[in-house]
This record gives C-alpha cells, sequence and structure tokens, in this order.
C-alpha cells in the first residue's frame, strides 16, 4: 500500500516536467547581474539585459561600424565640437511616455550629473544639449571627441524614460523603464530576470518570443548541464575547454566572437616603492620578459586554441590593429641577450593574480616560460577585490589583469596609458605617448586616428608597461533548435531575427 | 519553563551585540577596498571618493558601526552597496528559501538517519550494523559539491527527472517548487543522515543495554514494543538535541550546495557579498542566523526538559 502511494506520487512529480516553450527564452547568464541602472551599473552581465531591455542612440554591427538606432542620422560641425541628431519619431518608452529630443537631454544631463553616475568619464567631454525640435537634438563638445559615438552605443547611450528617472531617482534599477524589445517584469536577486515582450516596439516584427528569463548560474559545469538538459535555451561563457564537447554533441549549437578586449600583465613601472625592481625600471627587462612567452602555445595548452593570442589592446582581427607589429615569436636567446644587456640575468619577480583557476594556469604556464629565460616568477594568489585594491595601491610588482574592452579604441587605452588616466596602476607616464593619444580622440578620420595608434604603439612596444598575452573569445551555446542567432565581438546577445522551436 | 525560556532571551541579547560587534570588525580587516569592488570596471578616482562619503566609508570604525547599530535597533539594516536592495528586504526574500531547503534536508536526514542508526545499533555486530556503518562513513566523506554536479549530471542532463538548478517559490508552485529543491535537499540530508545515523546508533545502544529494557523483555512484552515504547523514547532526547542544533546550522545556509544548484538562499547571498565587500548585507545575515542560531539552542534545551522531566528538578 505505502510503496503504491509513494511510487505514484514520485511518478507524478516526474511528469509534471516544465516544458520548454518557445515563447519564454531563457538565457543562463554567468553571473547575476548588479543594479539595472545604465547610469549606475558596472558590470559587464547587466549589459546583456539591456540589450534586451534598453536600446541606445546607436548599435554597432560585428564590424563595429556604427549604425542607427534610436537615431536615425548624425552629424558633425566643421570644428567638431558640435553634434547635431536626428531622432525616430516613432518610438514610445516601456511606461508609454513618448521618445524625443527632451528626453536625450534629460538621459544625458543624468548620466553627467546624477551623482551616484558611471557614466561620468565617458560623457565627460559633453558640456550641454539643445533641443532644435522634437526629434533634432544638438550634442555641444568641449572639445572634439570621437570616442562619443561609440559611447552612445554603450550604456551612456542608453536612453531611459524620463518619468521614470525623475519618479525612482536612484532606484530606478528595481523597475526599469527603457525602450528596447522588452519591458521588466520581475526581478528576484541571484534567481531570475524576467522581461516581457514591448507590444509596441518600434522593430516588434523582429522579436520572436513573448518573454525572456535571465537566470544567472555561477558553476560553468552546472550551466552547461542546464542547457543540456533542456531548462536553458542558450548560455553565455562557455569555458574553452568544453568546447570540444559541446561540439561533438549533435543537439548543441556553438557560436564564438574575439572580444574586444584582452588579458595580460600590468607591470609596476612607477607606482610606489614596489616598482624600484629591475622589472619595473628598466624597459629591456620587460621586452626579455615578453619574448620569453610563446603566446601561440599558451593559448593552446590553456585555452585548447580557442582564444586569440595578442600582443596589443586590440586582437589582431580587429580594425585597429598595428599589422607592422605582429605577434612575437618566442625568442629564448634574444630575451637571455637583453637581460644580460640590462645586467639583471636570473632575476626574481612576483606575480599577483586572482584565484580564478584558469588565470592561475595562465601565470603558471607563463611561469615557465620566463624560467627558461632566467626569469623567476613567484606567483601570489589573490581573492579579487583583493587584487585590484593593490594593484590601484601600487603595493605590487606584476598584476594579472585584463579589460573587458570598448568598442572604441580609446577605450582600451587611453585611461591605462596616459599620464593622469583614471585606471592607470602602472603609473607609466610618457608624454609623447600622452600627445598621440590625445590627438586620437580628437579627429573622427579613421586614418588620422589609427595613425596616432600607430606611432604610439611603436613607442609603447619599447617601454612595454603592459604585457598583452590574449584574447578571450566570446563562446555561447545554444540548443539546436535556436536560430538567427548573430555573435557580436562585443559579447552582446540581441534578440532582434532571433527564434527557438 | 516560561522563566527558563526568558532567561535565556534575556542572555542571548549580550551574545547578539558581541556577535555583531565581532563580525563588524572582522570584515573590516578584510584586505580589499569595498569601493573598489563596487565600483568595478569603471574605478576613477572621482567614483572612487565620492562613494567612500556617501557610504561613511571615511568615518572611524567605531562611528561606522555605531552608526550600524542604531539604525539596526531602529529596523533599518542598511543596503546592499550592490543593488541598493534593503538588506531587510533581501533577507525576507531569502528566508523563506533557506527554511525551505532546511526543513526538507532534515526531513530528509532523519527518514533516512533515525531509522539506520535504530536498526544498526539492534543488529549489534551483525552485517547489517557493518554495512550501516560503512553508508554513513561514504556520507560523510563524501563532498557536497561533487555529489551535487554528480546528481546534476546524472538525474537532469542524463534522466531528465528533475530540473538541474533553479528555484520556484513554494506558494507559487508547490509541486515544481519541490521538484527544483529534491536534489539539493537529498545532497545536504544524506550528509545530514550520516550524521545523526552514528548518534542515534549510540543513543540507542546505550539505552537498549539499561535495565528497564531488560525488565521489559523479561516482562514478556513484544520485541517491537520494548524497542520503540520503551527503548527509543529515552533515546529520542539527545537524537532531538542534535536534530535542533542540525536545523539551527542549516538554517546558515547550505553555501556550497546553493552554489551549485543555484538556490537563492542565504549561503548563496553571503558568499556574494564577501566577494563584493557588501558589508551591510554580510553583517545583516550575520546577524540572522546568530539569532537563529541561539534560537535553536533554547528550543532544544527546552526541549530536553520537557523530554526528560528529571531535568527540571535541577
Amino acid at each position: 500500500m505505502h510503496i503504491t502511494k509513494l511510487s505514484v506520487f514520485t511518478a507524478a512529480l516526474m511528469l509534471s516536467a516544465s516544458w520548454v516553450h518557445a515563447a519564454d527564452l531563457r538565457i543562463g547568464l554567468a553571473e547575476d547581474p548588479d543594479i539595472l541602472d545604465p547610469d549606475q551599473s558596472r558590470t559587464f552581465v547587466g549589459r546583456i539585459v539591456y540589450a534586451s531591455l534598453c536600446d541606445k542612440l546607436v548599435e554597432i554591427t560585428p564590424e563595429l561600424e556604427i549604425i542607427p538606432a534610436l537615431a536615425t542620422a548624425w552629424e558633425w560641425s566643421a570644428d567638431g565640437m558640435t553634434l547635431t541628431m536626428n531622432l525616430r519619431d516613432d518610438v514610445t518608452f516601456h511606461d508609454g511616455e513618448p521618445f524625443n529630443a527632451q528626453a536625450v537631454a534629460a538621459n544625458i544631463d543624468r548620466s553627467k550629473n546624477l551623482p551616484e553616475s558611471r557614466r561620468k568619464s565617458q560623457v565627460k567631454s559633453i558640456t550641454g544639449t539643445n533641443v532644435v525640435d522634437e526629434y533634432t537634438i544638438e550634442i555641444m563638445l568641449a572639445n572634439p571627441d570621437a570616442t562619443i559615438m561609440a559611447q552612445f552605443a554603450d550604456r551612456a547611450g542608453m536612453m531611459l524614460s524620463p518619468k521614470a528617472t525623475e519618479e525612482m531617482g536612484l532606484d530606478f534599477g528595481s523597475a526599469p523603464v527603457c525602450a528596447g524589445p522588452f519591458s521588466f517584469t520581475e526581478r528576484v536577486q541571484q534567481d531570475r530576470i524576467v522581461l516581457s515582450k514591448f507590444a509596441d516596439y518600434y522593430r516588434a516584427d523582429e522579436i520572436n518570443f513573448d518573454s525572456v528569463t535571465f537566470l544567472p548560474i555561477a558553476d560553468d559545469a552546472v550551466r552547461l548541464a542546464n542547457l543540456r538538459a533542456g531548462d536553458v535555451h542558450m548560455i553565455e561563457r562557455l569555458p574553452a575547454t568544453s568546447v570540444a564537447s559541446v561540439k561533438a554533441d549533435d543537439s548543441l549549437l556553438i557560436e564564438q566572437a574575439v572580444s574586444l578586449g584582452y588579458q595580460g600583465l600590468t607591470i609596476n613601472v612607477n607606482n610606489s616603492d614596489r616598482a624600484k625592481t629591475p622589472l619595473g625600471m628598466d624597459s629591456k627587462v620587460r621586452q626579455a620578459l615578453s619574448l620569453a612567452i610563446d603566446r601561440e602555445a599558451l593559448n593552446q595548452v590553456v585555452f585548447e586554441g580557442v582564444f586569440a593570442a595578442g600582443n596589443q589592446p586590440f586582437p589582431p582581427t580587429s580594425p585597429w590593429y598595428d599589422a607592422s607589429n605582429p605577434i612575437p615569436a618566442r625568442d629564448v636567446a634574444a630575451a637571455k641577450a637583453l637581460l644580460a644587456e640590462a645586467g639583471a640575468e636570473n632575476i626574481e619577480i612576483e606575480v599577483q593574480v586572482s584565484t580564478n583557476p584558469v588565470a592561475g594556469q595562465v601565470v603558471q604556464v607563463v611561469q615557465a616560460m620566463a624560467a627558461e629565460a632566467g626569469i623567476k616568477i613567484n606567483i601570489v594568489a589573490k581573492e579579487f577585490a583583493t587584487l585590484l585594491k593593490e594593484q590601484s595601491a601600487g603595493a605590487y610588482e606584476v598584476s594579472q589583469i585584463g579589460w573587458s574592452g570598448r568598442v572604441d579604441p580609446d577605450g582600451n587605452i587611453h585611461q591605462f596609458m596616459t599620464c593622469e588616466g583614471g585606471i592607470n596602476d602602472s603609473k607609466y607616464c610618457n608624454p609623447a605617448v600622452d600627445d598621440l593619444l590625445n590627438k586620437a580622440r580628437t579627429s573622427t578620420d579613421i586614418a588620422t586616428r589609427k595613425a596616432s595608434y600607430d606611432s604610439a604603439r611603436t613607442i609603447l612596444v619599447e617601454d612595454m608597461p603592459i604585457i598583452y598575452l590574449y584574447h578571450q573569445t566570446w563562446i555561447w551555446a545554444l540548443d539546436d533548435g535556436v536560430s538567427g542567432f548573430t555573435p557580436y565581438p562585443d559579447g552582446m546577445i540581441r534578440l532582434h531575427g532571433v527564434s527557438a522551436e | 519553563m516560561l522563566s527558563f525560556i526568558g532567561r535565556r532571551l534575556l542572555i542571548a541579547i549580550p551574545t547578539i551585540l558581541l556577535i555583531s560587534i565581532f563580525v563588524f570588525f572582522l570584515q573590516k580587516l578584510l584586505p580589499g577596498d569595498p569601493v573598489l569592488a563596487l565600483a568595478g570596471e569603471d574605478r576613477n578616482p572621482e567614483i572612487l571618493e565620492f562613494l567612500r562619503e556617501k557610504y561613511r566609508l571615511n568615518d572611524p570604525l567605531y562611528m561606522q558601526y555605531f552608526h550600524w547599530i542604531g539604525k539596526a535597533l531602529q529596523g533599518d539594516l542598511g543596503m546592499s552597496l550592490r543593488t541598493r536592495q534593503p538588506v531587510l528586504e533581501l533577507l525576507g526574500q531569502k528566508l523563506p528559501v533557506t527554511l525551505q531547503l532546511a526543513t526538507m534536508a532534515l526531513i530528509i536526514a532523519v527518514m533516512i538517519g533515525i531509522p539506520a542508526g535504530i536498526i544498526s545499533a539492534y543488529h549489534k555486530g551483525t552485517w547489517i550494523d557493518w554495512l550501516a556503518n560503512i553508508v554513513a562513513l561514504s556520507g560523510l566523506s563524501v563532498p557536497n559539491f561533487w555529489l551535487g554536479i554528480m546528481m546534476i549530471l546524472l538525474v537532469s542532463v542524463k534522466l531528465g527527472w528533475l530540473p538541474a538548478s533553479g528555484y520556484q517559490p513554494f506558494f507559487e508552485d508547490p509541486l515544481q517548487s519541490i521538484r527544483t529543491m529534491l536534489m539539493p535537499a537529498f545532497v545536504l540530508g544524506t550528509g545530514l543522515a550520516a550524521t545523526l545515523m552514528r548518534h542515534t546508533r549510540s543513543a540507542m545502544l546505550g539505552v537498549l543495554q539499561s535495565d528497564y529494557v531488560r525488565t521489559a523483555r523479561a516482562k514478556g512484552l513484544v520485541e517491537r514494543t520494548v524497542v520503540i515504547k520503551h527503548a527509543m523514547r529515552n533515546a529520542l532526547i539527545p537524537i532531538v538535541t542534535v536534530v535542533t542544533l542540525l536545523f539551527g546550522e542549516l538554517l546558515a545556509g547550505a553555501v556550497l550546495t546553493e552554489q551549485i544548484f543555484t538556490i537563492p538562499g542565504f549561503g548563496k547571498l553571503v558568499v556574494d557579498a564577501v566577494f563584493n565587500r557588501d558589508y551591510a548585507v554580510v553583517q545583516g545575515i550575520v546577524l540572522c542566523t546568530a539569532i537563529a542560531f541561539i534560537l535553536m539552542n533554547i528550543l532544544a534545551d527546552a526541549l530536553y526538559r520537557v523530554l526528560n522531566p528529571r531535568m527540571n528538578d535541577q
């Protein structure tokens, strides 16, 4: 009797399976986003949610060209100090408020002037706005700034309903109101974020889901297990080591794109007394360390060849890559010669790395390679918040750290390499480089900008305050029923044209 | 009884206060700057300084503590620095989840552990006892996170019987809620079942050898009555104590299990809060779990007195 009841109960449990409807797209994220307010948020994973929640003034193509989105056209004045933008006239926010030039002005004002705004440095060059008419706005700059359009393709260009920002202020993130394909429905911290299709979206015909559910699943193995079990339709940041097994699985698809960012070794050249090491004081020693590393082998060993080796802030596939400075092949003899020249044979250096196992593997491979050139590396693993603090305070010799990357090349280099750069933790300072990087910001002509970056590269290849190692590849794994997904180098999941059965 | 509980509750207050001071200062000792962790990639000096001022991180430590405890006594536990959600609200969201996981894990532990302990004690020295001990030792030794991942791979991926991770609130969809919690509760419960089995076995062994049990058998009572009505009743006393204390531990949040199964309970919350240096959240959770644990201790002592009338004479 009891056995029968138990088995019936068990059977009922299993049969009430939650079928995965195509009407609801379920996406597994690698982390839980922070506050859902584009002006206050700081995480990469939050931007994935914004891609479905908040449309921007402009967008990018997979080739990183800037294309119209909420803005239809734009024009620079002759002196490069005024940007005139024409806006769409058929857009409403999720709360029914109209999108117009006044809304854009309110948004820019908030990004600039909200005390908690994390976007201030990105819109620093904007001095004010001028509403010309309902759908035309002029944006005035303090100096010519070529990076502004790329900023408008990210969080600084996301348009929030002014009515909502005024009503909710700093708590806008608890119920965000934007103008994207989906509107905010519900969020349970560390559990799920649910968005529902916005019926009045101006490109509603490209959206094939009634709702999107984002599920943060931190453990990589469990995230993949969820996909395999059919509990989610797609996951982001599949580990490189899982690529082979997913490719062998007929029911799953893989999509990849080399990211905009980099990972490397930041060297303390002038940040407190810890910089007074042979490595920190002599560029020849830094060049030697770089020459001792076989970047392609590193990619093979740690990432099974899936990522991309690198020696510049931009990947070799980027239009901004300086082809005259290709990835150097490993040359232990040359490294030893440089060390001898610098009088620094058999030195010991300390490399700090986060407790992330993958980062640890990277540094271990570098350690083995450097040992052959006579550089002994002592690895110190630190929890990430501690690592950041010590890096910022200069309490390190070498730090393994990366950057998630920005569409505009300036975002990958300026704040790290200029004397007053906000995230210049190596405290590298070379006025010649400053001039070139500042100049590159002012021209909107791509050829002119690239020439400046290439000239800066020539100096930086000598000085080498950062040894670039590789570029992460964004890897998505999808159920084979999902179609229409386009991989973007910024790692975002754009749902226009995507459908699932 | 009431005066006993009253006295214990009174002593609990300075204990909780001491714990709050201890945790507060321990957190501040952690290397790493909360503001850097907060600022993320856009960490330029102006925003860092602004955040430090705003969250009073430049104030002397004792002032920060008094500011926090002052507000806490008024019911305001502060705000998560990461998401601006009030800590009290966060706790309110996570408590039912942790309660559900703890309850289900305990039920599984009790359903497996106690009968196993009784059978093992009764058949002491035989192959049944030997087998039960091996199973118990395996349950204690197998790491939670390994068992968890293995179960996900087997039950969710290969067999497709249960969801791989996630959580459904109980009152929204009870059946689905139990389905999402079944594996994590099982993983937690089997570890506890092993402990419980060992305790039950020792308690039963002690009782089965006592005089009154021999008397009951001599009186000619059926074996089943002897074991259940006479022996177990007394063996239950230490077992109930252990169960209550285990429940208190479970309420602290099963960190590893929650990480693996993505159960949004206390454990996951406190781990993320420590990594993000989200001080207010950590303090709020520690306060909450300290109170829960102390209450469970008081409950265990009270139950002990109820079950063992001889204690009341002391």
